[in-house]
């Protein structure tokens, strides 16, 4: 990645630099059990970044996920989890 | 015949301003850069001049007109001083940190409180650490040289840096002297139109200055850094370029008077120097060998320069016109930095001298001087009022 003087940047600027690098602690899990497509995971997700088309189908995109948690904590059927950033085991 | 108009330093800066072609004016006055900015209204108001004068609230807003004018593409001004700068420092650093190209005059005028609006030099040494090119003028002609100058070394594609042209409030811009201002026709063979390597541009969108997380903002500061280091050869460059241009010769990065043989170097800034020119002629008529080195190019500060230049003296004597309260002046602090660890060991001494107002006096310097050859002196203040009762430190 180059840095320009002034740290000029062009439109989609975001596709290179991918700030889920930003992340420390932990990730969400969907686990895609009792999902019911409220969709409010998405709703309330401040980066945007969470996506799904139907029951069983939300994931967040790690490549932005900051790790916040409002998801898990939201989630009416209790269908997503933290875990540990290095996976579930880490 | 002399060559040039008895002119006020004010009109002087204007005039020249004027000639380098900015396209956006921004500027909130303030004593005692409020003439320079009168002048160059009236210049504008006369339509003598194509540029958009941006009347503001306040410094802060003049200092991002110009930044933002700066980043669509065009070449821009705005002069301040003392308090006014203070106010713009954020958008000082701001608009180094994006690399724009702002040229502004810096009329030196002490910082409150108490309140003074008497020339000393602390204003701008305050911005040293904001990555802007500072050049300090001795004398009108000299102010009006340097800002055409700045145009060009802070436009350089291999330097893109603010530049800040000093000058000590009232004792130029308010004095008349003449002054030789160049034609528009050498102006503009000297200074090509701005050409810039990034601009805010609808139709090629950009983002400037945007974030830079731990992982990338320490590149940015070290390219600036490296940036203000090559940026020593354009100056002195631009300084040559000016010489055969105009006829008139431009020092770069300092002009040394009487240097070469002499044990015993003054180094100053600015208008002091001229008083210590003085004083040097004296000396050396009465066989010491002092010579005055007048530093022009603060920042950067020209380390190897000031090295080869300095290391046959035996004692430098640094007169300044600002404090870092609680350290020593900014000018020794660096050149004793310049000698740490080298070969040449000269003895180096701090002094303080005319903060705001503080008549300088060829007495003050010769005290001075002759000081510095039997001591080192660390900041020691010169021409303390010694009937003065003060609390807690006499009283």
């Amino acid at each position: 990645m180059k840095i320009t003087l002034g740290t000029v940047t062009h439109p989609g600027g975001s596709r290179v630099n991918k700030t889920g690098s930003w992340r420390t602690a932990s990730k969400p899990r969907f686990n895609h059990q009792a999902c019911v497509a409220c969709d409010v995971c998405a709703l309330v997700c401040p980066e945007g970044c969470i996506f799904g088309t139907g029951q069983n189908t939300y994931y967040a995109n790690e490549d932005y996920c900051k790790g916040c948690g409002i998801c898990a904590e939201v989630c009416p059927v209790h269908d997503i989890e933290m875990i540990p950033e290095a996976g579930e085991d880490g | 015949m002399v060559k040039g108009r008895m002119l006020q330093g004010a009109r002087a800066m204007a005039e020249m301003c004027a000639l380098c072609r900015p396209k956006v004016i921004s500027a909130y006055p303030i004593t005692p850069q409020t003439l320079i900015v009168e002048e160059l209204s009236q210049i504008v108001a006369d339509g003598d001049l194509e540029a958009e004068f941006i009347n503001v609230e306040g410094e802060h807003s003049a200092a991002s007109v110009v930044l933002g004018a700066a980043a669509v593409g065009v070449r821009v001004f705005t002069c301040s001083s003392s308090q006014g700068l203070l106010l713009m420092s954020e958008v000082i650093f701001n608009i180094a940190g994006m690399r724009l190209p702002v040229v502004m005059i810096c009329v030196n005028r002490s910082v409150s409180a108490p309140l003074n609006i008497w020339n000393d030099q602390q204003d701008s040494i305050i911005m040293r650490d904001s990555g802007w090119i500072q050049l300090y003028a001795e004398n009108n002609q000299e102010t009006c040289d340097l800002l055409l100058q700045a145009h060009k070394i802070a436009e350089d594609h291999r330097v893109m840096l603010p530049a800040m042209v000093c000058c000590d409030g009232y004792v130029l811009p308010h004095a008349y002297e003449i002054v030789d201002l160049p034609s528009q026709a050498e102006v503009d063979a000297f200074l090509p139109s701005y050409d810039p390597i990034y601009k805010l541009d609808i139709d090629n969108p950009t983002t400037m200055g945007a974030f830079a997380d731990p992982e990338k903002y320490m590149e940015t500061r070290y390219m600036i850094q490296e940036t203000m280091k090559k940026s020593l050869s354009v100056i002195e460059e631009v300084a040559r370029d000016f010489g055969s241009s105009f006829g008139r010769s431009s020092y770069g990065l300092f002009e040394k008077y009487r240097v070469d043989d002499a044990s015993t170097v003054v180094v100053a800034l600015g208008s002091m120097a001229g008083t210590i020119k003085d004083v040097v002629d004296e000396l050396r008529d009465q066989g010491e060998k002092v010579g005055i080195l007048r530093l022009i190019c603060y920042r950067p500060f020209p380390k190897e320069a000031l090295y080869e230049a300095l290391s046959a003296a035996e004692n430098i004597v640094i007169m300044e016109k600002d404090i870092s309260l609680g350290g020593s002046g900014a000018v020794a602090t660096d050149m004793r930095a310049v000698f740490y660890g080298r070969e040449a060991c000269p003895r180096i001494s701090g002094f303080i001298l005319g903060l705001g107002g503080r008549d300088i006096t060829v007495d003050d310097i010769k005290t001075t001087i002759s000081k510095a050859q039997h001591q080192v002196a660390d900041a020691d203040f010169v021409g303390l009022k010694e009937d003065l009762e003060l609390e807690g430190i006499n009283g």
